[in-house]
């Protein structure tokens, strides 16, 4: 039982790890494509990040994101990487529920969808 | 400058930061935000969004690795997780509402302890007394492979070690860095985790209290994507690398080293922001 145990936690866990490999890989593909392409159009311009302005509200809700990648806008491009790159470790709470659910351990499938319900409330709901 | 050289010029250095804070342990994150405002005169908001992205870069790049050694302790990181993220959720209320001076000096102050802490020389403590009435509750025992074999621990002052990662998270994202070396501490000091649990099991932490910050970042705007560019792609190459050449180097002069460059920066930090310039 305990060795099944052991061979199970691994599977899993090589399983997650790669996953979680290939969506950072992923998501730097796609600020990398995009920064090329905003630097292609605006690199010659001056640097400027002392202030702090409101940025184009596009760049700052998960559906506006998603647009303006869509739409192939260089920065909105950068910014969906940026997303699937913060996905990544919620991707890996999910996958932690599954695994505990899959083991029966209740306690700890309530613990991780509270950690889960956090992560979505500060994604979808706060600012 | 132009975009172009600023861009290029901050990706060299955000790889030597990832490559030094993976190496020696020290985490790199920390550095991103005062060499981004200090050197490149960046608007703190931005540089603290850059800073929380390249913690989850670092975190869920490194899964991998640390993953297959089989140390990471899931039921202890989710346990604390609820403390870290909603931690992060109150240092979000804060963020806001604290005038980016305040941020500059206790960015100073936590720069200053954790060059403190890494002075200090790293002793493996053994678990000794009668485990937490927590710990078996919430089955936080475990065993982690050494060379005898595979050792059993137990977790121990559970309730601090949990108020420690709510502190934990709301400096996490009240100045968008991972605070791996206080969730470090946390587990291996306050609750007797051995010292190799601890960093890995820290790694998955630093990313998930990230992107409970991360998310509403986006939504205030501190995330800006042409400046967070290289600032990512930097700190996951040089981190990514670091930790490779990890395993042969000794690191015990570049700790040292690390730590005055990071003392000093907490005072260059609290200085600037006295006299305003943050």
């Amino acid at each position: 039982m305990q060795e099944d145990d052991k061979a199970t936690d691994n599977r899993q866990e090589f399983i997650v790890g790669t996953l979680l490999r290939a969506g950072v890989i992923i998501a730097a593909i796609v600020v990398l494509v995009g920064g090329v392409m905003y630097l292609a159009q605006h690199g010659g311009e001056p640097a400027s990040y002392r202030q702090f302005h409101d940025a184009p509200s596009d760049l700052t809700s998960v559906s506006g994101v998603v647009k303006d990648a869509v739409s192939l806008k260089s920065e909105g491009v950068v910014q969906l990487g940026l997303l699937l790159l913060i996905l990544t470790p919620i991707a890996r709470v999910v996958f932690s529920a599954v695994s505990f659910a899959i083991k029966g351990d209740r306690l700890y499938v309530v613990i991780t969808l509270i950690v889960l319900a956090v992560l979505l409330f500060s994604l979808i709901a706060a600012k | 400058m132009t975009i172009l050289l600023f861009t290029l010029l901050v990706w060299l250095v955000s790889v030597v930061v990832g490559f030094l804070g993976s190496v020696t342990g020290l985490g790199g994150g920390t550095l991103i935000v005062p060499v981004l405002t200090l050197v490149f005169g960046v608007n703190i908001h931005y540089a603290m969004g850059a800073s929380l992205v390249s913690v989850i870069a670092t975190s869920s790049g490194a899964a991998a690795a640390y993953l297959r050694e089989g140390y990471t302790n899931l039921r202890l990181a989710m346990l604390l997780q609820v403390a870290t993220t909603v931690g992060a959720l109150v240092g979000l209320l804060l963020v806001t509402r604290v005038s980016t001076g305040l941020i500059g000096i206790i960015f100073g102050v936590v720069l200053l302890y954790s060059a403190y802490l890494s002075g200090r020389p790293q002793v493996e403590v053994a678990a000794t007394g009668p485990p937490d009435r927590w710990s078996e509750k919430f089955k936080l025992n475990g065993s982690y492979p050494n060379s005898g074999g595979l050792q059993p621990y137990e977790a121990q002052r559970v309730p601090l070690g949990f108020s420690v990662m709510f502190g934990a998270g709301i400096l996490s994202s009240l100045l968008g860095i991972g605070s791996g070396a206080l969730k470090v501490l946390g587990m291996d000091r306050v609750m007797k985790i051995p010292f190799k649990v601890s960093t890995t099991t820290s790694n998955f932490m630093i990313g998930v209290t990230a992107a409970a910050g991360a998310g509403a970042y986006l939504k205030l705007g501190y995330i800006e994507p042409v400046l967070t560019m290289p600032v990512m792609l930097g700190v996951l190459i040089g981190s990514t690398f670091g930790a490779k050449v990890l395993v042969r180097a000794e690191t015990r002069i570049l700790r040292i080293i690390f730590a005055i460059l990071i003392a000093l920066t907490g005072i260059e930090m609290i200085y600037n922001a006295v006299k305003g310039r943050i």
